[in-house]
């Protein structure tokens, strides 16, 4: 009892002299390096910080699309039996607003970043970064986002303008005024 | 003892009708036993009081003394014939997506304020992962000093802290804000919250171990799940009261709660605590994934749409009578449900057996804990008639639960209207036959 208690005092004094805090212990992490995490490190913020090599075009992301979404998003995106991922621009102060890639998402990357992680449902990760920028295109072109011509890469993917970009109101750290 | 159970009958009887169609006062309780338990009891007695008509049958001797139990064994299971206590599965996708929707906790069935771990509500978005502790790892980078891993086993030699709190599902009532309330058991409606002691490490220990750049300010968390479950949390959260929960009401995470490890962020909207936790990027901001911009934000009727609403709001509802249950003829019964609210602690509860007309102020289980589940109750004689019993939460910062009419008002209707931070008060119709609905007042 006594030792631990002058354990815990000596933790205390080596708390308040060093910077070292003792609330680190027991320090067991292990160190990794940042080539070594690349296949976790896939989340994309809106600057595209991490956005991989490669690039997708309108024509490319139909064929993706209908090879590995249409079954769920159905034809042209327009949904059923899954979610529609075209539609409702003008709808969301409306009293049946529809809410979809095209009407609500602000981030164009969030959509590659989703894709990416979650999709085809019973494969993700399945894709190719090739495929994913590529069915990112085609649904962005579907919309009328971007023109069919255009082609998705790690530079122009974050530029894409969403329409709703403007439309979310932070209620962090609290609501608006 | 009689002379104390006489006296204790004979305070209720007294007990002053504290607000209209029936409500007593929570005194009745307080002072009558001196504490809650032994007033109910005499409560219990009461309605027997009202109903008693023939004497009982006389006594034989139960089977279950005349030949031995069952064994011993390993893992205990619920009663068989409680069998029915389940939780409600709502599979949006149908078979196309088994995985993605929620399974729902049976409120009404249940007392106390702690959620069996097999009753816990789930919500994911891609099945439950099988996921093996011996290969599961925690990789923490981004803006820090250095990136590091953890496995499973290095994680269980912290040091540890628990904490008791609620988690609710920032979509839990969902169905309160279609247009019509929807008549199905209070659990359906209102079952995607749980009170749970959670145990784990702060999150603040390993992230101090990685060492943090002054410019994170935000942390991106990510499940090993086939959803890829991802959500940013403020950093200022995350060092506060963040946990890295390892167990859940002293056993380890069930698979549906995140086996092997989870977030916790005590208060804040149940999508955010990530299950299957195996990342943590210390980011500058948020990284605005599917889940934090497509889902869980708030539009309005005016077509802005409110974004990291995270805590969930002051919130109440009466469990006892609520829709899933019968009313047993008129008598006295315990009104009891559960409050909590993701700004801090529960101040006060009122009831209304009259439709909002009168209130009473409930008696509060205790403890009361800051962003935990408390348990009110309050004396009731139901005289038979049409009733309309409602509860009304307000908390520590002065939050008061809103009225369905005025929470309903902030938001966008229709199919794709807002169904996010349903914090409404919850109105059950009594019928004089003795059922109970779902009604929006
Ligand atoms: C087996 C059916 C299925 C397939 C195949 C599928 N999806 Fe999905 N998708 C879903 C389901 C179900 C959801 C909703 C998931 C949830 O609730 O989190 C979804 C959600 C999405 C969303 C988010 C919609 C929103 O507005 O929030 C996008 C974008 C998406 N899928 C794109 C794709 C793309 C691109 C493909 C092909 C590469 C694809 N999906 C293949 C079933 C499918």
């Amino acid at each position: 009892m006594s030792m631990s208690k002058r354990a815990l005092a000596t933790a205390g004094l080596v708390l308040a002299l060093s910077s070292v805090s003792a609330r680190s212990e027991p320090q067991l992490g292990q160190p990794i390096s940042d080539a070594d995490i690349a296949a976790w490190d896939i989340s994309i913020p809106p600057s595209g910080e991490g956005l991989p090599p490669g690039s997708g075009t309108f024509a490319e992301g139909r064929d993706v699309y209908a090879q590995s979404c249409l079954r769920c998003h159905g034809e042209g995106a327009a949904g059923k039996p899954a979610d529609a991922l075209v539609g409702g621009q003008g709808s969301l102060s409306t009293d049946a607003p529809q809410k979809t890639v095209g009407s609500y998402w602000p981030y164009a990357t969030t959509l590659f970043d989703y894709i990416r992680r979650a999709m085809p449902l019973e494969s993700p990760r399945s894709l190719s970064d090739k495929d994913v920028y590529a069915v990112t295109a085609y649904i962005l072109g579907l919309n009328g986002i971007i023109p069919e011509d255009a082609v998705m890469d790690a530079a122009s993917l974050p530029d894409v303008q969403m329409p709703n970009r403007d439309s979310f109101v932070s209620w962090y750290p609290s609501p608006p005024r | 003892m009689r002379n104390g159970i006489a006296k204790r009958q004979e305070a209720l009887d007294q007990a002053d009708l504290v607000a209209g169609n029936g409500l007593m006062s929570r005194r009745a309780l307080l002072t009558a036993g001196g504490r809650m338990t032994v007033a109910a009891a005499a409560g219990g007695m009461s309605a027997l009081a009202v109903s008693r008509s023939a004497a009982a049958e006389a006594l034989s001797v139960p089977p279950s003394m005349t030949v031995p139990g069952a064994p011993m064994s390993g893992y205990g299971q619920p009663s068989p014939y409680e069998e029915a206590v389940q939780r409600g599965v709502l599979k949006p996708y149908g078979d196309l997506a088994p995985g993605t929707g929620v399974s729902m906790t049976p409120l009404q069935h249940l007392a106390g304020t702690i959620t069996p771990n097999g009753l816990h509500f789930e919500r994911h978005h891609n099945g439950v992962p099988s996921i093996d502790p011996e290969t599961h790892k925690l990789l923490v980078h981004g803006l820090v000093k250095q990136n590091l891993i953890f496995t499973v086993n290095d994680l269980l030699r912290y040091p540890m802290t628990s904490r008791t709190c609620f988690l609710e599902c920032s979509g839990n009532s969902f169905f309160n804000s279609f247009p019509k309330p929807m008549q199905m058991p209070c659990g359906m409606i209102h079952g995607l919250i749980s009170g749970t002691e959670w145990t784990g490490i702060p999150l603040a220990t390993l992230l101090d171990e990685a060492g943090v750049d002054p410019k994170g300010k935000w942390i991106l968390a990510e499940g090993a799940d086939s959803a890829g479950m991802s959500r940013s949390v403020p950093l200022d959260k995350v060092l506060d009261d963040c946990l890295l929960a390892l167990y859940q009401n002293g056993e380890r995470l069930r698979p549906e709660q995140g086996y092997p490890m989870r977030l916790l962020v005590p208060g804040w909207e149940g999508n955010m605590n990530v299950k299957w936790l195996h990342r943590i990027k210390v980011t500058e901001g948020p990284t605005e994934t599917k889940d934090e911009t497509s889902k869980y934000t708030d539009l309005q009727p005016d077509g802005i749409a409110r974004q990291f609403t995270f805590p969930m709001g002051v919130k109440s509802v009466i469990t006892h009578p609520s829709a899933g249950l019968a009313m047993q003829g008129p008598g006295f019964y315990e009104v009891s449900g559960l409050a909590w609210s993701g700004h801090g602690t529960i101040a006060k509860v009122e009831v209304s057996a009259d439709g909002g007309n009168s209130w009473a102020e409930a008696a509060l289980q205790e403890p009361v804990m800051s962003m935990m589940l408390v348990r009110f109750r309050l004396p009731w004689r139901w005289d038979g008639s049409l009733s309309r019993l409602m509860s009304r939460a307000v908390d520590d910062q002065g939050n008061v639960q809103p009225s369905h009419e005025a929470w309903a008002k902030q938001y966008a209707t229709g199919p794709a209207g807002n169904l996010y931070h349903c914090n409404a008060v919850q109105t059950w119709e009594i019928t004089a036959e003795g059922e109970i609905a779902n009604v929006y007042v």
